[in-house]
């Protein structure tokens, strides 16, 4: 269970955190906890999966590789075994259930444009569907910050 | 965005799972790719500059956070008016990524995609009921897909790992 401190830190901590030789202590301080503490929580709050990771964010996109959001229809019958198609792609980053007639919406993400495009044809070809690719044609948004 | 260098491919596969937990994170992942931690720290700040790095720290855990619902809401929207109506609805504190994409009809006539996360469902319809007030006439359908099963969750596996 995470703690007011915790909170704390989560709260805070969603970006900003210090390119300096030290900066566990240096993000602590603002916090008023010292270096050792906010590494022990944050390894808590990693290990106990109340956060996914602590690190830098690297935007694929930006360093010359392709990301695309791709859904395809599943028959019921056969959903768990095009799913396990899906998911078993080291380019598929996330993938989810959902309920619509398109009920298999997948992020895949790889170094080149090219490796996307066959990514989405190795996935038609295993699973004999059609694959829709919904690349992002422009993105509106500020930045995401949830609150603990 | 410059090409990457061998240098800046290993500190993206010694950093894409998280930094070292230690006093010295930068020092540490110096050591492991051959550089100096000055290297490591200039390349950082550049990368993080153009945008190749979103931020650094806390990457959230929206389940565990108590934020189980998410719906992805869909929009029909005048492609005259979309750019207009999209930078109102991204920059609504409670919609996390906001996208134009392509339509694919007649399977999929939505061209504006909004994630919403709230801590329920209801939660998340009554902020789409929001989104649809200040869309209004210029959205011809909606529809939101809410999550059932999340089959893969990973970071992304970039930089020549």
């Amino acid at each position: 269970m995470m703690d007011d401190t915790d909170r704390k830190i989560v709260n805070a901590l969603q970006g900003g955190f210090p390119l300096s030789p030290r900066p566990f202590a240096e993000a602590g301080a603002r916090l008023q906890l010292d270096e050792g503490e906010l590494i022990d929580r944050i390894g808590r709050l990693v290990s106990e999966g109340d956060i996914s990771r602590f690190g830098p964010l690297w935007n694929a996109e930006k360093m010359g590789g392709a990301v695309t959001l791709a859904a395809l229809a599943a028959p019921p019958e056969r959903f768990d075994e095009i799913a396990a198609i899906v998911s078993a792609k080291d380019e598929v980053a996330h993938n989810y259930a959902r309920d619509h007639a398109l009920n298999m919406w997948f992020v895949v993400a790889t170094e080149t444009p090219a490796r996307l495009a066959a990514v989405l044809d190795e996935i038609r070809a295993e699973t004999g569907l059609a694959v829709y690719d919904c690349p992002k044609l422009a993105e509106y948004f500020l930045e995401l910050r949830l609150v603990a | 965005m410059s090409a990457l260098d061998a240098i800046d491919r290993r500190i993206i596969a010694a950093t894409q799972g998280g930094l070292p937990l230690e006093p010295t994170p930068y020092r540490a992942i110096a050591e492991t790719v051959g550089t100096t931690e000055d290297d490591v720290l200039a390349r950082l700040e550049s990368h993080l500059a153009s945008g190749a790095i979103r931020r650094i720290g806390v990457i959230p855990n929206h389940y565990a956070l108590g934020y189980q619902a998410n719906g992805m809401s869909v929009w029909d929207v005048d492609d005259e008016a979309v750019d207009e109506i999209g930078r109102r609805v991204g920059a609504l504190d409670f919609v996390t990524h906001c996208y134009r994409r392509p339509r694919h009809p007649p399977i999929w006539r939505y061209n504006l995609f909004a994630m919403v996360h709230d801590k329920s469902r209801d939660g998340v319809l009554a902020k789409i009921d929001e989104i649809a007030r200040i869309i209004g006439r210029s959205a011809f359908a909606h529809d939101v897909l809410f999550s059932t099963r999340v089959l893969k969750k990973t970071g992304l596996r970039i930089g020549g790992v």
